[in-house]
């Protein structure tokens, strides 16, 4: 099995100010990956540098095939995102955020339509089809917000922090959906803040001051680090932070 | 210091949600993030009544949309109530006659990031203190804990803090005139385990000085830090009583299961026909089971089924446990 993130040395300067300090690491195709970090540690400078919407200061790297420094449109258009505070359009009805996204990634019309419906079937959500966003319950929501995010069929699809403020039975239901997307083929890349969630990725990796700190599978994390919980692990990196805001 | 009773509140949207209320979701349950009725009338509030002792810290725990923001507008004389027989008071001031007094007595951090973005740490800090005719120097003492560690930027604007430097000086804004009763509305979201931890015992400290501090969270493992709490879904409060009490009156049999290949693991808990409920738990499953099962007849159906080396433990539940134990109960009731 290939890698669908491969970088090195990835690094982003803000003036003097070093956010992201020479990471490397890969992500292999099919695998749930956890990209854990204290709030500041650099996280979203990094993903934002690995969808291809910020240009690194150094370090080299691919993305589902593509160069990170010279190919960022082609990443755009091969991978998914979701992210808690921006996702669907509430003002827009149910096909209505399929049809545009979908367009977006440059699917015809009749492919649209085809998977529209089988989308909608498979989630149960066909009496839903012209219902506004807005009114939909939040979990729906999310369901749906994750579902537009693959519909192109990305290799690789970036999840950040999908479950915030999600109650507690459907978050478990969105992992179920994060699990069947692997299972699909799909590479999921996740950031968190729930610490038993870090429990359901093959593998995390935990950022401090901008650089990776570990990065291995939640037991072995848990072991190497004489931890109970993948909580404690967190605590013990984070707490190294020499960072000041 | 705060008491609430029948406290009901309605929002008109005018969507008409023509007779679709407690659909399936695709795992049996209805999803009642909101109630509406068929005129498109959400109901946010939904006879919630508890009370805040002076000197608690008393959580409401639940996810978004269960109503928390609403509940904390109408205490903080934001938004009025429905109207009808109900009690809505915070240190013996009615929400709704009293609201001059009620401005003055508490301090409250909304869930948004709501300071002004283009002025210094140290103007918005001073602003807030004019607005309560006091000054930062005369409560130093009040906010010196939170605004000593974000002071060496006081020159920064707003805009241009990290998340947590915000989150430190909006509390530092809404302690800056000594409040009696503090309001903290999700102050955590999005917050990392670690600067969280230390949020708390920030809070801890507050408390010790006396201040009654109500604060919602969507965290489940936040409650034990809470003197009592207040479990929230839908609208509704499914029980009020300290992290302990609640955990002690969860009445099922519940057991801890570890293995190998654990999504597997939980398909097939779920299939037995002896067990109610079963969801994933960081690195075990938590299961409830009926009276007749045992841990070792579990544990031998499921190495028939081709899991080894599997765990079954009988455990304490936590607040979460709790809490999806109740909220299933609500939701399926909500017909």
């Amino acid at each position: 099995m290939g890698n669908v993130i491969e970088v090195r040395g990835l690094t982003k300067r803000f003036g003097n100010f070093t956010a992201v300090d020479r990471i490397s690491f890969n992500v292999k195709e099919g695998e749930i990956f956890g990209f854990l970090g204290a709030n500041g540690a650099g996280k979203t400078t990094a993903i934002q540098m690995l969808c291809g919407i910020s240009k690194p200061s150094g370090g080299t790297g691919t993305v589902a095939g593509f160069d990170i420094n010279k190919e960022s449109e082609k990443i755009k258009r091969n991978i998914g995102y979701m992210s808690q505070r921006f996702s669907l359009y509430e003002d827009l009805r149910v096909w209505e955020n399929i049809r545009l996204f979908g367009g977006i990634y440059g699917l015809s019309e009749k492919v649209i339509a085809e998977k529209t419906d089988e989308l909608l079937e498979r989630l149960d959500f066909a009496s839903e089809r012209n219902t506004m966003v807005k009114s939909l319950p939040l979990g729906w929501k999310q369901k749906l917000a994750f579902s537009v995010a693959i519909f192109h069929e990305p290799k690789i699809v970036f999840l950040d922090e999908p479950t915030g403020g999600v109650d507690p039975a459907m978050r478990r239901q969105f992992w179920e959906m994060i699990y069947d997307a692997a299972e699909r083929g799909i590479t999921v890349f996740v950031t968190t803040h729930y610490m038993d969630e870090a429990e359901y990725c093959d593998r995390v990796s935990i950022m401090v001051d901008g650089r990776i700190d570990a990065l291995d599978t939640p037991k072995e994390l848990r072991r190497t680090h004489h931890a109970a919980s993948m909580e404690e692990v967190f605590t013990q990196l984070a707490r190294q932070a020499k960072r000041v805001e | 210091m705060i008491v609430v009773e029948n406290l009901h509140k309605t929002y008109s949207t005018g969507l008409g949600r023509k007779g679709k209320k407690g659909k399936d979701n695709g795992n049996g349950k209805g999803d009642g993030d909101r109630n509406s009725n068929r005129n498109g009338d959400v109901k946010a509030l939904n006879g919630v009544t508890f009370r805040v002792n002076k000197g608690e810290i008393h959580g409401i725990i639940g996810p978004d949309g269960a109503g928390k923001s609403t509940l904390f507008r109408i205490l903080t004389s934001l938004l009025l109530p429905d109207e009808g027989p109900s009690k809505v008071t915070v240190a013996g001031y009615d929400v709704v006659r009293d609201f001059r007094e009620i401005r003055q007595i508490i301090g409250y951090m909304p869930g948004r990031f709501s300071l002004y973005q283009d002025l210094t740490v140290e103007e918005n800090l001073n602003f807030f203190a004019t607005l309560f005719n006091t000054t930062v120097k005369e409560n130093y003492h009040v906010i010196k804990d939170i605004y000593g560690q974000i002071e060496p930027f006081k020159d920064r604007r707003a805009g241009a803090l990290s998340g947590g430097m915000k989150q430190k000086l909006a509390l530092s804004c809404a302690l800056v005139h000594r409040p009696t009763v503090l309001f903290l509305d999700e102050p955590t979201t999005g917050v990392d385990p670690v600067s969280r931890q230390e949020f708390w015992e920030i809070l801890d400290r507050l408390s010790e000085q006396g201040i009654t501090i109500l604060v919602s969270t969507a965290y489940m493992d936040e409650a034990n830090r809470c003197t009592r709490i207040s479990l929230m879904q839908a609208g509704r409060f499914m029980a009020t009583d300290t992290p302990k009490g609640i955990t002690e009156s969860y009445d099922e049999l519940l057991w801890s299961v570890e293995g190998e290949r654990m999504p597997a693991l939980l398909a097939e808990l779920r299939a037995h026909p002896d067990v109610k409920t079963a969801f994933a738990f960081g690195d075990n499953h938590h299961v409830t089971v009926k009276e007749r099962l045992s841990v070792d007849a579990l544990r031998e159906y499921l190495t028939g089924k081709g899991f080894n080396e599997v765990r079954v433990t009988p455990i304490e539940p936590t607040v979460e446990d709790a809490f999806m134990k109740a909220s299933m109960e609500v939701l399926n009731g909500n017909e």
